[in-house]
């Protein structure tokens, strides 16, 4: 842990109820059953663009969201379907997006890389690597700002880390005590790029050294290490306006996306994190303390299966986006409904 | 302003003593934080310094440093710290120390600010402006002269203004600061010390608005930000020759007011188009293929561009000059059309 300081000292108290466990256990297997629906569905053509999977992820996801409290502010990366299921977000809307259809959560306009859902305090997903982590810090600005006592979590990856404006803010949080906390999921790949390839320290968490901020590495495979290290970080951020940063190290089982051949990576390497696979050591932690029955855990797939089953049917039925939409959103007071003259103002009618 | 020749301090209305450029948009800063507490300032030295500029003199000892804040030398940072506020319902208002700083800050303006409304659906606004002097004149070169009004007004998401008098510096920023959408606000530093007539606590100046800043009927000439004071100087020098020009400052490029120049150029029949920026995909050249789109049988004679030369910007002092839109090249373009048969 080198000179950082460890926000773990209150992991003991922090452990998540039954109710709470069984409750990631479903988030994490609908987050499975909803990534390998959606593989299909790109597969079949129903879904473009960019497909982004988070099969491997799940107790990362899962584990750090459950830690905060549901109006606690979220951003995230273009690897954020986990992100908006376990906050809440309605899968049949979610899988309407990806299908680009009327009825997505941001109406057909974001796709897989863009869903949000503000009512839910989940402020999106983006694609520029690292280009979102200033907009959770600026969340947590305006937290300080209205003396509120949310906490914003900026979800990002390993490839993150080597931007430059992640310095940048990491920097401005230390300095202005904001309520942030700084969660890089370490998948262990920039898309094809390992981390002791693009990183000098591969110890990803000491980034934060440089700024005097609190620090630790979770086992991301495991999602009550990682609910434990985010509640902590939680409260540090709230009860004393300390940012900190978590590593937690896990595994994206399939290629960086479904365009990617992932040839780079050794089949044994999968095999040997696919071992400790984070849904399959989490039941085993359930079934073990009785929280779940082995009845219960397969009800709580087959009830993953159905909503997911359920969110392809309705992104299916759900229309096309209207052509008026084409525009409409593009300022809060749309000038033009011709695309091609989004910049020129209508013609006037009081001919001045 | 609306009269012809008129110099600024004559323009000026009975009333208000005349303001500077920079004291105008300190006084809309102020006006607008002391309307709403969403409204806070932030950039480098904006304030124990107050500003490189000094357009946020007095705002730290207003305000306090809660809603004055300095940042450290990191641009993309803190326009990306503010965006997020801004989707939190705050309204940043930044300060790039200038337009050259903010291309370390594009991804952040281009990917987030101009993009978060549309692509999320409609489910966020971004109410965030982002002050940026800019221009050239005073020897600093390459790095330090840009004139940008036409990378941001080529991103639909952005809003544009490019202010040329006081009263506009005021007005805009008003509107600019209350606007729900992100701004990219423009100032001319050759500006800051002009003078001129400001309106009060409620006088905000609509976006997508030209102003004529002048009225003929030989030829229109349409410049933009400081280009406005150099057409005006063409147009005196014009006019001792019986040429009677038509200036007109658009004020804002996204939106823009293309039916008043268009109008303009209908009845004149000849437009000359001045900007401080370089001439490949510029805005004159913009604004020239509008025009021809809405004015083709109208014209007399091709529309004419004046443009900064299409270098990066010398120090000497002579070639700095050599590559800047003067009153002599704007008056010689205005000449050639006019004598190119027509009205």
């Amino acid at each position: 842990m080198a000179k950082t300081r460890s926000p773990s000292a209150r992991d003991a108290v922090t452990r998540p109820d039954a109710e709470l466990m069984r409750g990631m256990f479903e988030t994490m297997w609908l987050i499975r059953r909803f990534e390998e629906r959606a593989a299909e569905e790109y597969m079949r053509g129903r879904i473009g663009g960019f497909l982004h999977l988070a099969i491997g992820e799940e107790a990362a996801v899962v584990g750090a969201i459950t830690a905060l409290r549901p109006t606690d502010p979220i951003t995230s990366t273009y690897r954020e379907h986990g992100q908006a299921l376990a906050r809440g977000s309605d899968p049949r809307a979610v899988m309407a997006e990806l299908f680009g259809r009327r009825d997505g959560l941001c109406g057909g306009l974001g796709g897989s890389m863009h869903l949000m859902d503000k009512e839910r305090h989940f402020y999106g997903g983006y694609g520029i690597v690292g280009g979102s982590i200033p907009l959770a810090v600026g969340l947590a600005f305006a937290i300080a700002y209205r003396e509120e006592d949310s906490v914003a979590l900026a979800m990002f990856g390993d490839g993150a880390v080597n931007q430059g404006v992640l310095a940048e803010v990491m920097n401005m949080a230390e300095l202005w005590r904001l309520p942030v906390v700084f969660f890089v999921l370490n998948n262990q790949y920039g898309m094809g790029t390992a981390v002791e390839r693009a990183s000098a320290e591969t110890d990803l968490f000491k980034r934060a050294d440089a700024f005097d901020m609190p620090a630790r590495q979770v086992d991301g495979m495991d999602v009550m290490a990682v609910h434990a290290a985010v509640t902590e970080a939680a409260r540090l951020a709230r009860e004393e306006r300390q940012p900190s940063m978590i590593e937690a190290i896990a595994y994206r089982y399939r290629g960086h996306s479904m365009s990617d051949p992932d040839t780079t990576r050794e089949g044994s390497e999968k095999e040997r994190w696919q071992a400790r696979d984070p849904l399959v050591t989490f039941e085993r932690v359930l079934l073990g303390e009785g929280v779940v029955t082995r009845e219960e855990a397969d009800a709580v797939r087959a009830a993953a299966e159905r909503a997911v089953e359920e969110a392809a049917g309705f992104a299916e039925e759900s229309p096309e986006v209207p052509p008026e939409e084409l525009a409409r959103h593009l300022y809060a007071d749309p000038w033009s409904d011709d695309p091609r003259g989004g910049a020129a103002m209508p013609p006037r009618k009081d001919g001045s | 302003m609306s009269t012809a020749k008129a110099a600024p301090r004559k323009a000026a209305p009975a009333g208000p003593k005349p303001v500077s450029y920079r004291e105008a948009l300190t006084q809309a800063m102020r006006e607008e934080m002391e309307r709403d507490a969403q409204v806070f300032v932030m950039g480098e030295d904006v304030g124990q310094y107050e500003g490189a500029f000094k357009v946020t003199r007095g705002l730290l000892r207003e305000f306090g440093d809660r809603r004055v804040v300095d940042t450290p030398i990191s641009e993309a940072g803190f326009v990306g710290i503010g965006i997020g506020a801004a989707m939190a319902g705050l309204r940043p208002v930044l300060e790039l120390m200038t337009v050259n700083f903010s291309i370390l800050a594009l991804d952040q303006i281009v990917n987030n600010a101009a993009k978060l409304r549309y692509m999320f659906g409609g489910q966020v606004a971004c109410p965030i402006v982002i002050r940026m002097p800019g221009g050239a004149g005073h020897q600093l070169a390459a790095q330090h002269s840009h004139s940008l009004e036409a990378w941001y007004s080529h991103v639909p998401g952005l809003k544009v203004i490019v202010p040329a008098t006081p009263y506009d510096a005021k007005g805009l920023l008003k509107t600019a600061i209350r606007d729900d959408d992100p701004v990219v606000f423009l100032e001319s530093e050759g500006l800051y010390a002009k003078k001129g007539p400001v309106g009060g606590p409620d006088d905000l100046v609509p976006l997508g608005r030209a102003a004529v800043r002048r009225r003929g009927g030989d030829c229109t000439v349409v410049a933009l930000s400081r280009m406005v004071w150099v057409a005006l100087s063409a147009a005196d020098a014009l006019a001792e020759d019986g040429i009677e020009t038509e200036v007109i400052d658009p004020r804002t490029l996204r939106p823009l007011d293309l039916e008043t120049l268009a109008a303009s150029v209908r009845r004149t029949g000849r437009a000359v188009i001045v900007e401080e920026g370089w001439p490949e995909s510029g805005v004159a050249a913009n604004l020239a293929a509008r025009l021809y789109e809405a004015c083709f049988d109208w014209l007399d004679a091709p529309i004419a561009r004046v443009s900064a030369a299409d270098v990066p910007m010398p120090y000497a002092k002579n070639l700095e000059q050599a590559a800047l839109p003067s009153p002599a090249q704007v008056a010689g373009e205005v000449r050639r059309l006019v004598g190119r048969g027509g009205g």
